[in-house]
């Protein structure tokens, strides 16, 4: 899915905890996440400092929407 | 002389231990035969033992996989087998993954012959198809006995040192090597034979398959992320309370379109993942760990970015074939691009 967007012309950065995966199905723009069953969100911290890491992990893929590379990178 | 010893690596479901709410158990290991060891072991009949079984979970893998990795090569190396055999992981994406790596770790850092199998869409195999041997299963465990009919034979070889066959020969995934070999007819009559087949529309076998380097190259960054549409899709399974369009819990047959208007945070009660193939606890308590849309409207509040698109497309990426996620990716590009949408966050997990 990753790929078909891109292809349509958009910008697309692939948030996701397997990174070798999203390499191998071809995403350009990767920001690795926390966990396969919560990718953006971690249960154990209280509601306030789980949205302050959400909001970290959304700003890096934003900063990386805005980043030209040539090639397949990873955004740590 | 004594048995043949194997380990084998099977995940928390074939394991018997339970399926995604017991995804993240660590590794462990048992000396019983589990699972599809029982077949597996009557394939390799009875010149060999199964001395162990290694156990992981899949997602505990996923997310860990250097410390897996090494965890298990530990508890495989007291057993000190003649022969390794992971999985078979069939379209399981995680295990199949899970199954490479360790296939591979154990051929290369422990030097014991090794071998995994899985279907051929499974992440896994473009991985470590060119690292080991991946004998090709179906896509689900109804293919089980066809997998051990391959496995057991081509583990056998690889013990022995024996000569390996082509993929065809030997039920492999292809590994991308080219092998020298005689032939009593030269290159020039091969190549002309060829081409007559294929002027006259027949069949014919090309001896050097180009590889399929399906790129595409990234789009140029966005100018100002501050007067951006952006848009969230998701292949997590975020689908709206009750999941209205029924979207599959595993191979999906198609992705949803929905209204973000009036959403500003996600709860039980708005939002719950449709995905089958992950421990769905945590998402259905907030979606927002799947798609973020409680930070994504604080942006636009704030100005960070232009704009958050009115609608957010989800599918479930649970053993959906290439070809679907193809289709899918494809239409929701054109109707993004439609929209004048200027980026895309896309999530999975």
């Amino acid at each position: 899915m990753v790929k078909e967007i891109e292809r349509a012309g958009i910008p697309v950065v692939h948030m996701c905890t397997v990174v070798p995966i999203s390499l191998t199905v071809g995403a350009n723009r990767i920001v690795p996440t926390i966990a396969i069953p919560h990718p953006l969100g971690d249960p154990k911290l209280d509601p306030k400092e789980e949205k302050d890491l959400r909001r970290k992990l959304v700003e890096k893929a934003l900063a990386a929407l805005e980043t030209e590379v040539s090639g397949q990178t990873v955004f740590e | 002389m004594g048995k043949i010893k194997v380990v084998h690596y099977v995940n928390q479901f074939f394991a018997g231990i339970g399926g995604e709410e017991k995804a993240d158990v660590k590794p462990e290991v048992r000396e019983e035969v589990l699972g599809p060891g029982l077949a597996l072991k009557a394939g390799l009949g009875d010149d060999v033992e199964i001395v162990a079984t290694v156990i992981c979970g899949d997602t505990y893998f996923g997310n860990n996989m250097e410390e897996a990795t090494s965890e298990l090569l530990d508890l495989i190396k007291k057993y000190e087998p003649d022969l390794f055999i992971a999985g078979p992981a069939f379209n399981a994406g995680r295990y199949g993954t899970a199954c490479g790596a360790i296939t591979e770790a154990v051929q290369n850092e422990l030097e014991i012959p090794a071998l995994t199998a899985m279907y051929e869409e499974n992440p896994g195999v473009d991985l470590y198809r060119k690292s080991v041997y991946i004998v090709a299963t179906k896509d689900s465990a109804a293919g089980m006995r066809d997998a051990v009919k391959k496995m057991a034979p081509l583990a056998l070889k690889l013990y022995r040192g024996e000569e390996i066959g082509s993929p065809e020969e030997e039920g492999y995934l292809e590994r991308g090597i080219r092998k020298n070999f005689f032939t009593d007819k030269r290159g020039s009559e091969r190549a002309v034979d060829m081409l007559l087949k294929k002027l006259a529309g027949e069949d014919y076998v090309t001896e050097f398959p180009m590889p399929d380097f399906d790129r595409v190259d990234p789009n140029p960054a966005v100018k100002d992320i501050t007067k951006a549409t952006v848009a969230i899709v998701t292949s997590g399974g975020a689908v709206p309370k009750g999941n209205p369009d029924h979207i599959e819990s595993s191979s999906a047959q198609k992705y949803g379109k929905y209204s973000l208007e009036g959403i500003y945070d996600f709860t039980p009660e708005n939002g719950e993942t449709a995905h089958g193939g992950y421990d769905p606890v945590y998402a259905n308590e907030d979606l927002d760990r799947v798609l973020p849309v409680d930070v994504m409207r604080d942006l636009e509040k704030e100005g960070k970015i232009g704009k958050l698109h009115d609608f957010w497309y989800a599918t479930v990426g649970n053993g959906t074939s290439v070809a679907n996620a193809m289709k899918f990716g494809e239409a929701i590009g054109k109707d993004l691009a439609a929209a004048g949408v200027d980026a895309v966050i896309l999530t999975s997990t």
